[in-house]
């Protein structure tokens, strides 16, 4: 079983690594040819599955529900999409070597924070380090004074909308409403060039095998089955002695490096990064992925990430106006009946057919007991 | 001459036919504006529009709006008046009365009579006279506002002619209001025209009656070095008195802002805090409600206007038990259908709430449109109160914080002095042992759930008289009022109230220095901060069901 599984995950990992990218390298009157558009999309969506590992990991393994990880993922494309921009140099509109956006807001000398991002190497130290943090900071902050359960989820829907509100602003000099944009280059490859957009692909994909990898690591590890047992109960977890904070505040901060990286692979695949990316409906949006997908299971988070934006991609092109009725029906659908998301459902299923007595969610809302005869007093 | 000039006026403004007194200079101007040449006509319009007599001033409102005709009659050229046209068959027919003395002169062909045409040159040149005229006009208004805005016009425009005017209209006006603006003009013509000791006097008045427009001018006179130093220093106190009295009525003005924009988080916050304590549901589609009961306020509105638009002004009475019903049946239908299986379990309630509010809002937005609707003030909210010289409290302002006022004392009563607050305080301290008493739970939820729904539809239909009602507008206070329930702790209305307040305040008291981005994110530092001294909100829940 456990053989199988891991043989079902390699076959799913090469086919993302290896052939899509080769496939995309047919010629285009192959009936298996893949285009550049999708797999252009499919990078996005690579990009959002890493991020989606990191929400899971602290949503469904320890029952953090954060509400603010577009911050995080805007901060990791901010960092990238600046260090673009300065790669622009005077090939811009107005020719300057500073970003055009400070021109037009008549910025003459570089500010102080954007000189480090000229370096490529501090850029990518920073795409990890900025969210990780900020994730440090502020999970310190609320994990130590026990900002817990909905509390900490309320709190952190302040933090997107600050954000939001903060990144918007002109004189913070990083672009306004509009964001960063019109990137030429990265590392000093043409970002206009098929190869240089796939081999971006690749990358992101290994990415996400290695963010995977690491997640697979961490819940597997005995850190990782104190976080299931945070989730479960925190308080047993800390009157057996253990500090439920300091757990919290590393898969915290784990996730927030992740949601960063997913931010710098994304900005050069889809040339732009605004603060209408780090809101707080963005930041909800990112956890009906993992809810949709099963969280709980690294897999589901994958495969969340991927059908519902793929879902979105498909329906606000056809029914733009469909799309948020199909939002708020799939969050309360979810919850209300698949609470462990596909992943879960289908699982049940297949125990079902292999005639094994299918052990019910925990997790379902109608009937079959589980936790909902718990006290509601009890802040989960 | 002033008073005659007034009385002339005042006649003139009864309907009564002016004076027959006429100067030949006048009927040569009169003349002169039928010669087919720009400069003698722009002379002719300067000499009548100087006499300043109403006759002369309403000729040359009708050259402006093109009433004026020139009349041949034999050798001689008539400047006649145009009133009502007729058309009898395909002859068009024109009243006139004679320009000079108002003599009815019957119906005439108008083709029989020349049109004297105001062009750009010759409007600019009369507007000035008309304008001093209209605002001379309006001081003898009934409507005490028209009266104030003329003395205010006259004051900042400093024109020593006026003097006379303003004199005369304060020694008749018993309006304090309009008194004030007229003293204030009249002190600003005398700080503009009148010598060394008039001016002394006049920026001393200008200080007691706290005019914040007159501080360019007394700036001006504070930094002359041409006059003479008794004019400098008293103009200098003024400036500082009228600067003392504005920083009080920022501080006032700021409080009164600050305990408005508490109002409406408390209107909102307090359903919020209740179903919380009682569920332990974060209702996240709470901002929705609030919507719907704008949208609520809109329909009634619209329902009045259609049907009785002669009782439009009592919209607003139907309107809020409307949006209180309105709100408060989605809510225990929200209840009812969905949230009641997910007891216990807040974070999945959280994101079931966002969903419902994401197809709420989005039917909004396909029913109503995305733009922002219209909703009218009715007559009685618009105005304000005006409390001291250079404060006004709007009332609808007034009326919302009287609307959480009595809503959160209508709460206090409910839940403190009812049987039904009885059980809905049992559920909340201990849900399983009230039902084991026979509290049937299902019943305070949904009677609550509606109460708090209900609660967040009035606050969209107050909320309808102070900004804009669009399909987001929950999404622009849910946040800031969860912000509220978490410092203010779980199920307790004291600690809302209490916490409404302080970010209300906070946030209008930042506001002036940081700007309203930076002082949401102060907000957000600052309860981050206020909970690590207090992690569970400022009043606590206490007994064995707190979980520590």
């Amino acid at each position: 079983m456990r053989t199988r599984e891991a043989w079902a995950l390699a076959v799913a990992a090469v086919v993302l690594v290896v052939v899509l990218p080769v496939l995309n390298l047919l010629p285009p009157s192959s009936p298996l040819h893949v285009s550049n558009f999708t797999l252009n999309l499919f990078g996005k969506f690579l990009t959002y599955a890493i991020l989606a590992l990191g929400l899971d990991l602290l949503w469904g393994y320890t029952g953090v529900l954060s509400l603010g990880h577009g911050v995080f993922f805007g901060l990791g494309a901010y960092a990238m999409g600046m260090h673009l921009m300065l790669e622009i140099g005077t090939q811009s509109v107005y020719q300057n070597a500073l970003p055009d956006f400070m021109v037009w807001n008549q910025v003459t000398t570089l500010p102080l924070f954007w000189i480090p991002f000229q370096s490529a190497a501090f850029t990518l130290v920073a795409i990890v380090a900025v969210p990780a943090l900020v994730g440090l900071v502020f999970g310190f902050l609320a994990f130590r004074s026990r900002i817990r359960g909905v509390y900490f989820s309320i709190i952190t829907q302040a933090f997107a909308l600050s954000a939001w509100l903060v990144f918007n602003r002109n004189e913070m000099n990083l672009g306004g409403t509009n964001g960063l944009a019109d990137f030429k280059t990265i590392f000093g490859f043409r970002l206009s060039q098929v190869s240089t957009q796939r081999t971006l692909y690749v990358v992101t994909a290994l990415t996400l095998v290695g963010a995977y990898l690491l997640c697979r690591w961490i819940t597997r590890s005995r850190a990782g089955r104190v976080l299931v047992a945070i989730r479960d109960s925190e308080t047993r977890v800390l009157f057996s002695g253990y500090a439920p904070a300091n757990y919290k505040l590393f898969v915290f901060v784990v996730s927030a490096a992740l949601a960063g990286i997913a931010g710098a692979l994304y900005v050069p695949q889809v040339g732009i990064i605004t603060p209408a990316r780090m809101g707080v409906l963005p930041s909800i949006e990112m956890v009906v992925w993992v809810a949709a997908g099963g969280r709980g299971t690294l897999l589901g988070a994958i495969a969340g990430a991927f059908g519902v934006n793929w879902m979105q991609s498909w329906l606000t092109t056809s029914y733009p106006d469909l799309w948020l009725f199909f939002l708020g029906a799939l969050f309360m659908g979810v919850v209300l009946f698949f609470p462990d998301g596909v992943v879960g459902a289908v699982a049940r299923a297949s125990a079902r057919l292999r005639g094994v007595g299918a052990r019910p969610s925990p997790l379902l809302a109608f009937g079959h007991g589980g936790p909902t005869a718990q006290d509601p007093q009890t802040p989960a | 001459m002033s008073l005659r000039l007034l009385l002339v006026f005042v006649a003139w403004l009864a309907g009564v036919p002016a004076s027959h007194a006429q100067s030949p200079e006048a009927l040569a101007a009169l003349a002169g504006l039928a010669v087919d040449d720009g400069d003698t006509r722009e002379a002719a319009v300067t000499v009548l529009g100087t006499a300043r007599d109403p006759k002369w001033l309403e000729v040359l409102g009708a050259l402006r709006d093109g009433k004026l005709y020139a009349r041949t009659q034999g050798r001689a050229t008539e400047i006649v008046v145009g009133g009502a046209k007729t058309t009898t068959g395909d002859q068009e027919l024109i009243e006139i009365v004679r320009a000079y003395d108002r003599t009815p002169l019957g119906t005439v062909p108008l083709a029989s009579l020349t049109e004297i045409a105001a062009d750009r040159r010759l409007r600019i040149a009369i507007k000035p006279f008309l304008d001093a005229d209209e605002t001379r006009g309006q001081l003898a208004s009934p409507d005490s506002e028209t009266r104030r805005g003329a003395a205010l016009k006259l004051g900042l425009q400093g024109a020593a002619a006026a003097e006379p005017v303003v004199e005369a209209a304060l020694a008749k006006e018993t309006n304090g209001a309009v008194r004030h603006a007229l003293q204030e003009a009249l002190a600003l013509i005398r700080l503009a025209h009148g010598d060394a000791a008039v001016r002394v006097l006049a920026a001393q008045a200008l200080g007691n009656l706290h005019s914040f427009d007159a501080v360019p001018a007394l700036r001006t006179l504070a930094a002359d070095t041409a006059v003479s130093p008794a004019e400098r220093d008293a103009a200098t106190a003024a400036i500082r008195q009228i600067e003392r009295w504005s920083l009080m009525i920022r501080v006032l003005e700021t409080t009164f802002q600050g305990a408005s924009l508490a109002s409406i988080l408390l209107l909102m916050s307090v359903g919020l805090a209740i179903v919380f304590g009682l569920m332990g549901v974060i209702n996240m589609a709470h901002g929705e409600l609030m919507a719907l009961g704008a949208y609520s306020t809109f329909v009634v509105q619209n329902v009045f206007r259609a049907q009785w638009p002669a009782y439009l002004d009592a919209y607003f009475v139907v309107a809020l038990p409307v949006s209180f019903a309105v709100a408060a049946a989605v809510g225990v239908a929200l209840e009812r259908g969905v949230i009641r299986r997910l007891y216990g379990r807040p974070l999945e309630t959280l994101l079931l709430t966002w969903g419902a509010s994401l197809i709420i809002q989005q039917a909004l937005r396909l029913w109503f449109g995305a733009a922002n609707v219209d909703v009218s003030s009715p007559r009685w909210l618009s105005g304000g109160f005006t409390l001291m010289t250079g404060l006004t409290l709007p009332f609808n302002r007034i009326f919302i914080i009287g609307l959480a006022a009595v809503s959160v004392a209508g709460m206090y009563w409910l839940l403190f002095r009812t049987n039904r607050g009885l059980t809905i305080r049992a559920v909340t301290q201990n849900r399983a042992m009230s039902a084991c008493l026979g509290v049937r739970a299902g019943v305070v939820d949904a009677v609550t759930f509606g109460l708090g729904a209900g609660l967040a539809g009035l606050a969209g239909c107050a909320l309808t008289q102070v900004g804009n009602v669009g399909p987001s507008l929950g999404q622009n206070y849910i946040v800031d009022s969860f912000m509220v329930v978490v410092t203010g702790g779980v199920g307790k209305l004291a600690g809302t109230i209490l916490a409404a307040g302080g970010i209300g305040a906070l946030n209008k008291g930042i506001e002036p220095a940081l700007g309203a981005v930076f002082a949401k994110v102060a907000i957000l530092v600052a309860v981050m901060i206020f909970l690590q001294r207090r992690p569970a909100g400022l009043f606590t829940m206490r007994g064995r069901n707190a979980d520590a």
